[in-house]
């Protein structure tokens, strides 16, 4: 188990210097000048040629990735060009917001995908069944700023019970907080429901065909237990897979359901940095995010071995 | 018993009157974007003017009818041959800090703003050799050159005045925490969240100001902000859509302030700039002219924006002082539109590679051109591409036509000269014409109304014929806020200005 770990954590290195290359040369693809789009409305071309030199962005690409990378092994991954901020203060600000938001809406996501997958799998062919799966197809389809739109028009204009957009910090007001929250958390909670209540419903429905299953039947054991203590842990693994990632994906931001609710998170960070080339910003994040991608993987490993001792071997 | 409940009462009252005296107000403003650094030397957007409106006072501010009105200074006066501005300060004006704003502050801010490294008021002061102190409530700018449109550059981010003593300790990091004059001071920013600015005790016209405090917050999307309005989280939100003005009126608890916009919208043709100006569009100013023949204003206007903005013809709005009246925008004549392409001896339909930053409005307005100006034979391609791309490309002369919109400077050279001007840096056009630099240089030498407006027109009549810029329309401010504020007054420059306004609890 340790050397798996060991294993998985030296792993990390190549692939975060993979991915910081990849950012990087991508980056500089894109058409646009940084310069140019700093140099706001006037343009003065001596302006530019100033903003050019302050981030080295006249020198050789693989020059300006040395000067990244140099700065990153010293855990300081740049200043933001627009805001003049250093970006791991950026991302510190940010990382607590999105950190919030995606787990509140992964625990929705788990709640109502887990337990309706479960539950139609149970019922499969009954009513219960065919609601699930109407319910799974609606979240798979909605799109999110359709759904933030209309929720914002009937819990903020119509009814007032909930603030339009915004973030408060759990720390300053806990009931604040999850007012604010608790819808953008629902919109994105409830598209992943939809895919986690398919897979889910797939997995046990397999594992409540098979032997094991019938043997604790034939053993005389309450339908629950056999349901939640031999189907069900059975039919994890796909779920954590599945889980870790959509996770991953939401912390790496959720672009539109941010601008939507205008929470500050790393979704509006990425856009706003990305629409104005303010390309150290986007490296530091993307970074980041993908470090906590990597990391979730190595989770949702571990995670496995304990749902399922079989792969402990 | 009855003593006890007078106790009572009387203990319940002072408790009602303590806590109406902790209760703050609070205005709300929705921003359409998050602004950029809050530094006057190196801030760069509109949306960043917004907000120094309340933070930052400048040496002048213009009304609603666009003339220039004291603010930090008293008064101004040019000498008789042009090259120095001495100007006059307001007495007893301090800075956040407490630091007096007198004369060697005033010199420190605007050498600040044409010294410190990245500056972008450096261009709008280039006329400015050097600034002296005539006596401690008094600079004098020593100019270069006679140079008219000065006065309007301290109207903005180039009159703002910053405590030398925190912006020499803060450098390049003094906007994350600016201190001015103004009548708000900066309390904390989060990044794409808040800005929140609180009342200034000794602001020098303080009885003029009665919010406590002023949340702004960033929601780029439109119909968010509305919701966000109507639904009591803002007070006030800015870029409402021409499209929500019905929705908005039929509101009894909204109020809409307009204003007409100091700038405009057009579609830069490139004249002079590698392969693409080769074509037609580009080298033939007839074709041109049927182009812009074929294009009907008002429809636009009507369509896109249900007749809310002002079509125009002119760098600057029919509104302007310095609009030539002589000159109006000329209907819509496909007939005419054609004859000068059959003239021009062009092989029709013409084609032209038509590039439009991408967002709704600009996308509907480029649809309407393509679709008028077929009827007279041109056959536009609409290029949709993003912003920053965009400007990339124009810069390198890769477009024929580019739908490019100014946010306009309160003096009208800042929407013409440097777009027009041969070799300078906004003149995507890549137009050039010696008789017509001279001209402009002229322009900026002499000062006053008519004397300006009789140069413009002559400028004017050069422009509307060889059409480097097609000038389409003006949009309005649209601003829109609850009926607890009052005292809102919109200019034209689209700001939010604070003083004199009042929230009813």
């Amino acid at each position: 188990m340790i050397g798996l770990l060991a294993r998985r954590l030296l792993q990390l290195i190549p692939t975060i210097f993979l991915v910081s290359v990849i950012i990087f040369s991508l980056q500089h693809l894109l058409p646009g000048d940084p310069a140019l789009i700093m140099a706001g409305e006037e343009k003065d071309p001596e302006v530019i040629a100033q903003i050019r030199a302050q981030y080295h962005l006249d020198q050789p690409i693989v020059l300006q990735y040395l000067y990244w990378v140099k700065g990153v092994f010293v855990g300081d991954l740049g200043e933001s060009m627009r805001l003049k901020q250093p970006i791991s203060e950026l991302i510190a600000q940010k990382l607590p917001v999105t950190l919030q938001l995606a787990s509140m809406a992964m625990v929705i996501a788990l709640v109502i995908g887990v337990g309706m997958g479960v539950l139609s799998a149970v019922k499969k062919g009954t009513g219960w069944d065919a609601a699930a799966n109407l319910f799974a197809l609606w979240g798979i389809s909605t799109p999110n700023f359709w759904l933030g739109i209309m929720m914002i028009f009937l819990f903020s204009v119509q009814l007032g019970w909930l603030p339009a957009s915004g973030f408060v910090s759990p720390f300053e007001n806990l009931s604040q907080s999850l007012k604010a929250s608790i819808m953008p958390a629902f919109v994105l909670g409830n598209s992943i429901a939809g895919v986690l209540m398919r897979h889910t419903r797939g997995a046990m429905l397999q594992a409540l065909q098979s032997d094991y299953v019938r043997t604790a039947r034939a053993k005389g054991l309450h339908e629950p237990r056999v349901v939640l203590h031999h189907a069900m842990r059975n039919a994890l693994t796909p779920i954590i897979t599945l889980g870790a990632l959509e996770f991953g994906t939401l912390l790496s931001g959720a672009v539109l359901t941010e601008q939507i609710f205008s929470i500050p998170g790393f979704g509006k960070l990425i856009v706003d940095a990305v629409l104005n080339r303010d390309y150290a910003v986007v490296q530091g994040v993307v970074l980041v995010t993908s470090a906590v991608y990597i990391v979730l993987n190595l989770l949702a490993d571990i995670g496995y071995i304990l749902a399922n001792p079989r792969l402990r071997a | 018993m009855q003593k006890r409940r007078t106790a009572l009462y009387a203990a319940a009252l002072l408790l009602g009157s303590s806590l109406a005296a902790q209760a703050q107000s609070t205005l709300r403003i929705g921003l359409a974007e998050d602004p950029d650094i809050l530094d006057p030397s190196l801030a760069r957007t509109y949306v960043g003017r917004i907000v120094f409106s309340s933070i930052c006072d400048k040496l002048f501010d213009i009304n609603e009818k666009l003339e220039v009105i004291p603010q930090l200074a008293l008064s101004r006066e040019t000498s008789a041959d042009g090259l120095s501005v001495t100007i006059k300060l307001r007495p007893g004006v301090k800075f956040h800090d407490g630091e007096p704003l007198d004369a060697e502050a005033a010199k420190y801010s605007l050498e600040r703003h044409m010294t410190i490294q990245g500056s972008f008021r450096k261009p709008e002061l280039a006329s400015v050799d050097h600034v002296e102190v005539v006596d401690p409530l008094t600079v004098k700018l020593v100019l270069k050159a006679p140079f008219s449109p000065l006065i309007a550059q301290l109207t903005d981010r180039a009159g703002m005045m910053v405590s030398p003593k925190a912006a020499k300790a803060a450098g390049d990091k003094f906007g994350l925490g600016p201190v001015c004059a103004g009548p708000y001071k900066f309390v904390e920013r989060v990044q794409q969240d808040r800005i929140v600015v609180e009342k200034f005790a000794d602001y020098w016209n303080k009885q003029n100001v009665s919010i406590d405090r002023i949340v702004y917050r960033p929601i780029p999307d439109s119909t968010v902000r509305l919701a966000n309005l109507k639904s009591g989280q803002l007070d006030l939100i800015e870029r409402a859509l021409a499209t929500d003005i019905k929705d908005i009126q039929s509101n009894p608890k909204l109020k809409l302030a307009t204003a007409l916009e100091l700038g405009y919208q057009g579609i830069t043709i490139n004249v002079g700039k590698g392969d693409k100006s080769k074509g037609p569009l580009g080298q033939d100013k007839r074709v041109r002219q049927a182009f812009d023949l074929a294009i009907d204003r008002a429809a636009i206007n009507e369509v896109v924006f249900n007749g809310n903005f002002v079509p125009g013809n002119q760098w600057v709005s029919p509104a302007n002082p310095f609009y030539q009246e002589t000159m109006p925008v000329r209907p819509r004549d496909v007939a005419k539109a054609k004859k000068l392409l059959a003239e021009a001896g062009v092989k029709t339909p013409v084609t032209v590679d038509l590039m439009v930053p991408n967002n709704p409005e600009t996308r509907a307005v480029s649809e309407l051109v393509q679709g008028m100006t077929a009827e007279a034979g041109f056959d536009v391609k609409i290029r949709v591409t993003e912003f920053a791309t965009s400007l990339n490309e124009a810069e390198q002369g890769n477009f024929q036509a580019y739908i490019l919109r100014w946010s306009g400077r309160t003096d009208p050279d800042g929407n013409l000269y440097t777009f027009v001007k041969s070799g300078s840096p906004q003149n995507y056009s890549f137009y050039t014409n010696a008789d017509l630099d001279k001209q402009l240089e002229e322009s900026r030498s002499k000062d006053g109304v008519p004397t300006r407006k009789a140069i413009y027109t002559g400028i004017t009549k050069t422009l509307l014929e060889d059409l480097p810029i097609i000038y389409l329309y003006h949009q309005r401010h649209l601003i829109v806020h609850t009926d607890k504020l009052s005292g809102y007054v919109q200019a034209p420059d689209g700001m939010i200005r604070v003083v004199g306004l009042k929230l009813a609890q």
